[in-house]
């Protein structure tokens, strides 16, 4: 293999890897209360800041970083549904997304408000911007890290959703609410959880970004939220694994897109995702790994 | 209940005078700033009603009215913009096209009519889509038409935009064209067409059963409704004389779904009433956001409001209802 084939397998495995993490708190959220939660991108945003501020004050041990990241996105991802959600729980389904809509404009103008519109750079530690010859390859450490972590936050999730009392009700409240309150299942509770765990691997996901890239805003959640919701789609809304696969296959894509086309065609990456989208949408309504929804009267 | 109540022809003709009315009143101010606002204020309403029929009739949830916007703008601005300067900022235009100069309305229309086409084109892949899909596919298609309007420089300049666009669309324009938009999504809800989408909404597999073509109909609001956003699209370059790829994007998609909510989708006064006020208010707090300094609050304050109204009013203003005005 080429050099250039491993430098871009390994671009899609950690691209794909950061949307997966976005992706499954989409899925998860959607699975328990069939609301796609649009202030969810914004989530990776407040990650990549949280990260900005606590490596600029210097004062945390770099070990705990991620840990802080991680409980902050859980606050942040359970606050955003006791304030924007439990107030509207019942409405339909339309008025849910419009709230969803509203929290994420709101809070990316309040971070245009306290944070600034200007881009601000900032970079991991020395040890964290090793790169490593991998076959001839000159690859990134953390390009090796992020599939990694998230390969562990996958395995860790899948297993809680599996094994445990409570995954065991998240999944019960996913397969029919009324049922499940009837077992005495405290519905509210669950919904708190599952936003904030969508909301802790979203921030993850925003420190993973923050560190690749360099470069964090106010608005930079917005994109990647809306391609995470993308991945979600097309491995089938609701589904853990297929929200973990859609992620790669669009991280793939989209490098093997940029990578492999001549460079002129690169300014249309965005449009050539969502092209991707509308396709797989026409062949497979439910996703690759959803289950149809039967429609009745 | 013996409140006041029009008929359609007495709110019709209502409607004309007030237009008028404003029309003149602000033409004869020759207060600059307040004829850009009214020119914006009456794009707004027309982008609501609009969207009020593609969204409100048929309960689709559609935010793709920037993308057709953009579309039709800059269809438009290959046929006004000042000949002797094209080749210059669009160097990739057939030399056929190059010479010619359209007037605004003309233009417009044809930019609307081009929006309309590409909104049937993606109608047919999206309008089966249910609520989120349709709602994540438009939001797609603004970043879809954006990234083509950043790339395509040779027509439109890229990133850094067109200016000195003419500023040729004049208030009695707008102002005619905001009515006719009025009566034609008026007429039509209140026609076997209208009726059929609001049976769409409400439930759509009762509607097939009674025989209506549910995909046609989605299609045809979808269409129309892309129409319109093109021909708004298209004035709005020459009330400002500038136009980037970015000028229609989310927060305005955001605005226009507030408006619709406010109003009460499916109620065409309700979106007229919240257009000018959404606008009107908007307008005041970016004044104050201006002499603040503080960019932003404007919409963090459109969207806290947005969900308080819904907490208060989950169906709007007026819900599907448009009051004042005899209807059956």
């Amino acid at each position: 293999m080429s050099d250039y084939l491993i430098q871009q397998i390994v671009n899609g495995l950690s691209l794909g890897s950061l949307y997966a993490l976005v992706a499954i708190g989409f899925s998860l959220i959607y699975g328990v209360i069939r609301l796609v939660n649009f202030a969810h991108g914004d989530l990776l945003m407040i990650g990549a800041f949280m990260t900005f501020g606590l490596v600029a004050s210097d004062m945390v041990p770099w070990a705990a970083i991620p840990l802080l990241v991680l409980a902050g996105g859980f606050a942040a991802g359970g606050l955003i549904e006791r304030v924007a959600f439990r107030s509207i729980s019942g409405a339909p389904m339309i008025t849910g997304f419009i709230v969803t809509l509203s929290a994420s404009i709101a809070i990316q103008n309040l971070a245009l408000i306290f944070l600034g519109s200007q881009p601000r750079n900032f970079n991991f530690p020395e040890v964290f911007r090793m790169r490593l010859p991998i076959g001839g390859a000159d690859v990134a450490l953390i390009d090796i890290v992020i599939p990694a972590v998230t390969l562990l936050c996958a395995l860790g999730l899948t297993t809680f959703i599996r094994r445990t009392r409570v995954g065991i009700a998240i999944r019960a409240v996913a397969e029919n609410p009324f049922a499940a309150q009837l077992m005495g299942i405290s519905i509210g509770r669950l919904v708190f959880l599952v936003f904030g765990l969508g909301g802790a691997l979203a921030a993850l996901a925003g420190l993973f970004w923050s560190g690749k890239y360099g470069q964090i805003n106010p608005l930079m959640g917005f994109l990647p939220g809306l391609k995470a919701f993308l991945a979600t789609i097309i491995g089938g809304v609701g589904s853990l694994p297929g929200a973990i696969a859609g992620g790669y296959i669009l991280g793939f894509s989209e490098i093997a897109f940029v990578g492999f086309l001549p460079p002129e065609y690169s300014g249309y990456r965005d449009a050539f995702v969502f092209g991707l989208l509308i396709l797989i949408l026409l062949v497979r309504p439910q996703g690759l790994f959803g289950e149809a929804e039967q429609e009745r009267a | 209940m013996k409140r006041l109540a029009l008929t359609p022809i007495q709110a019709f003709f209502l409607l004309v005078a007030a237009m008028g009315v404003l029309v003149l009143a602000v033409e004869a101010s020759g207060n600059g700033y307040f004829q850009t606002f009214t020119a914006l204020m009456l794009v707004n309403v027309m982008l609501a009603v609009s969207l009020t029929m593609t969204n409100g009739f048929t309960g689709m949830f559609s935010l793709g009215h920037p993308a057709f916007m953009t579309m039709g703008a800059y269809v438009a601005v290959l046929f006004t913009y000042p000949v002797g300067r094209k080749g210059f900022a669009m160097p990739a235009l057939p030399e056929v096209i190059a010479q010619i100069h359209l007037p605004l309305p003309v233009a417009a229309l044809v930019g609307g009519l081009f929006a309309a086409l590409m909104g049937w084109l993606i109608g047919r892949l999206v309008v089966h889509l249910q609520t989120h899909y349709l709602a994540v596919a438009t939001l797609g298609l603004i970043i879809v038409v954006q990234t083509f309007a950043l790339n395509l420089d040779g027509f439109t300049r890229g990133g850094r935009g067109l200016t000195g666009i003419p500023r040729e669309a004049t208030l009695a324009l707008i102002g005619v064209s905001t009515v006719l938009v009025i009566v034609l999504c008026w007429r039509i809800k209140h026609a076997s067409l209208g009726r059929a989408m609001l049976a769409v909404r409400e439930n759509e597999m009762a509607a097939r059963c009674f025989g209506i073509d549910a995909f046609r109909l989605k299609i045809t609001a979808f269409v129309l409704g892309a129409g319109i956003a093109g021909f708004c699209g298209a004035l709005l370059p020459h009330v400002v004389s500038v136009m980037s790829p970015k000028s229609f994007g989310l927060i305005l998609a955001f605005n226009l779904i507030a408006i619709i909510v406010v109003g009460g989708q499916g109620s065409i006064l309700g979106a007229v009433i919240a257009a000018v006020f959404i606008s009107l208010g908007s307008e005041s707090l970016r004044m104050v956001e201006e002499s603040t300094g503080v960019y932003g609050v404007t919409q963090v304050i459109v969207a806290v409001a947005l969900i308080s109204f819904l907490l208060v009013r989950p169906k709007g203003l007026f819900g599907l209802k448009e009051p004042f005005i005899r209807t059956s």
